[in-house]
């Protein structure tokens, strides 16, 4: 049952966990969960160029993501679309692109579902030094700039005004959204990356009281998340990126759930029990 | 740029498009110093304090800041969005390094002290506004600007607050740079107007604007002259609480309205 390839998949699961729940965080304080959604579609493009010009799709998934970013920022400063719009037009465009690229490569065999929705299967020891160096990279670089960027999320006058230089903390936030979505397909698939950044974040918002203590509590739902979400696939065969959303979804609606009067209620019936049966 | 001088501003113009937001615009705050920026709606006022501030990049003419100027900004609106899970001690070092005595002392200042430990987004907007004062004091800045800081505080907590922005600049030595449309209690406190209309209108100490002709067009003579005779006539004006405080002792009268 506990095959090399199911610790493997645990190890970069809990690895990606662990990044993505301080950067959702940012993802839900700065709005930007359609955002995220365009740059793993673009994601899908990354990986048809990878087999197209044969470098490591991990790199060629976040040049992608990037150029898409930034181009992103371009179009938002230079036409009158609103937001939403542009994200849409990147978003459609840059999946279909990435279908049509992969269509014209005959020669390419490429599982289209463990790329959309993840596959444990194909992690190696390769991506897990990946997930770690590179995610310890990430967490080094957002500890750097957690100052600016969050006054930037509160207010970016405010920021400015006070000498924060919250610009180049912004381009170094959206940098490191691509770097982690091109680090973590492999573990949820394009179509659910954005879900691993906010369902942990969102959950930990139920119960957090403080910025930090919301980014360490969405780590700690998204590590549990992953797994919980690993083992229930390997049980019920079902797909991992899909089994491990649905364990974060769990954890959500358990935080929803008013739980001290759960409990108030429970103690309140054994305590009514324990009365009656001393009458 | 003189040695007390905070900022400087010559000629300076902003446009959007083609259209000019202001232009032409040069003035000076120096240390000690309260400069009052008035003017109507869309005159440009909270533009040129964000030129001040180097949050807007001017499009011509020069501003001169003062090397490493620790800056406390008031915007005129801010909205916190309510997945930001923020406290109000957290808030009040995000820009910076501020002790917890400092956090502590501001806060009562402004008499927002018990608020330290909620979470911004319950506050209410006095109490919220309280506190963004508390913020600016507590950096111990060069410069202070406050764009429109009297937004929702009826004329009795006006004249605290006003108060209290005053004995900032004696305390600090700070400059301060005080956004509003309201000229009298402006002119209590002040050193230099600058009345503005997409341009300079006129700029001056507080008794020449009021008398001058371009003002007066601006806002033509509905201004109640007797508002300021109000200020003169009573013995006591109410603190934010609604609470009465002696005007000639400045202390707090006990009386049966406190109950």
């Amino acid at each position: 049952m506990f095959d090399d390839f199911f610790y493997r998949a645990l190890l970069v699961g809990v690895g990606v966990a662990i990044i993505a729940g301080p950067l959702g965080c940012f993802v839900i304080w700065r709005r930007l969960s359609y955002f995220g959604d365009t740059l793993s579609h673009a994601a899908l493009l990354g990986v048809a160029l990878a087999f197209l010009v044969e470098i490591n799709f991990t790199i060629s998934v976040f040049i992608v993501s990037s150029i898409v970013a930034l181009f992103l920022i371009y179009l938002r400063a230079k036409t009158s679309l609103p937001s939403d719009a542009l994200l849409g037009l990147l978003a459609h465009s840059v999946l279909a692109l990435g279908i049509v690229v992969l269509g014209f490569m005959t020669w390419v065999r490429i599982d289209l579902l463990s790329l959309l929705f993840g596959d444990i299967l194909a992690v190696s020891m390769y991506d897990i030094w990946l997930v770690f160096l590179g995610g310890a990279l990430v967490l080094v670089i957002l500890v750097a700039i957690w100052r600016p960027l969050f006054a930037d999320t509160v207010s970016n006058d405010l920021a400015t005004a006070e000498g924060m230089n919250p610009q180049r903390a912004r381009v170094i936030f959206t940098l490191l959204l691509a770097l982690v979505i091109s680090i973590s397909i492999k573990v949820v698939g394009v179509l659910l990356i954005t879900g691993l950044l906010i369902i942990p974040a969102a959950t930990a918002r139920n119960i957090a009281s403080g910025p930090v203590q919301m980014a360490i509590i969405s780590t700690v739902v998204g590590i549990i998340a992953v797994v919980c979400g690993l083992f229930s696939s390997l049980k019920w065969d079902t797909s991992s990126g899909p089994t491990i959303i649905a364990a974060a979804l769990v954890l959500f609606v358990i935080t929803l759930l008013p739980l001290r009067r759960v409990i108030a209620l429970l103690t309140d019936y054994s305590n009514k029990r324990v009365n009656r049966g001393v009458e | 740029m003189l040695d007390g001088t905070l900022v400087e501003l010559l000629n300076v113009g902003i446009k959007r498009e083609s259209r000019w937001l202001v232009r032409g615009v040069s003035f000076t705050v120096d240390k000690g110093e309260i400069v009052t920026l008035i003017g109507p709606n869309g005159s440009g006022k909270s533009t040129t304090a964000k030129l001040l501030l180097g949050v807007l990049e001017a499009n011509e003419g020069t501003i001169n800041r003062r090397k490493d100027l620790v800056v406390s900004y008031l915007p005129q609106s801010l909205s916190i969005d309510w997945t930001l899970p923020i406290r109000v001690d957290h808030f009040m070092k995000m820009t910076g390094k501020v002790s917890d005595d400092n956090v502590r002392s501001a806060l009562t200042s402004t008499g927002a002290e018990h608020l330290i430990k909620e979470e911004l987004r319950v506050l209410s907007g006095g109490e919220f506004q309280r506190v963004m004062i508390a913020r600016a004091i507590s950096r111990k800045p060069d410069l202070i600007v406050l764009d429109e800081p009297v937004q929702g505080v009826d004329f009795s907590g006006l004249v605290e607050l006003y108060q209290l922005i005053e004995s900032l600049r004696d305390e600090l030595n700070c400059g301060i740079v005080l956004i509003s449309h309201d000229l009298h209690i402006v002119m209590a406190a002040s050193d230099n107007v600058i009345c503005l209309n997409g341009h300079v209108c006129c700029s001056g100490t507080p008794k020449s604007v009021s008398e001058s002709e371009e003002y007066l067009a601006l806002f033509g003579r509905q201004v109640e002259p007797g508002l300021a005779l109000y200020k003169h006539k009573h013995d006591h004006t109410h603190d934010t609480d609604g609470a009465l405080i002696d005007i000639r002792e400045n202390s707090r009268i006990t009386s049966n309205m406190d109950q």
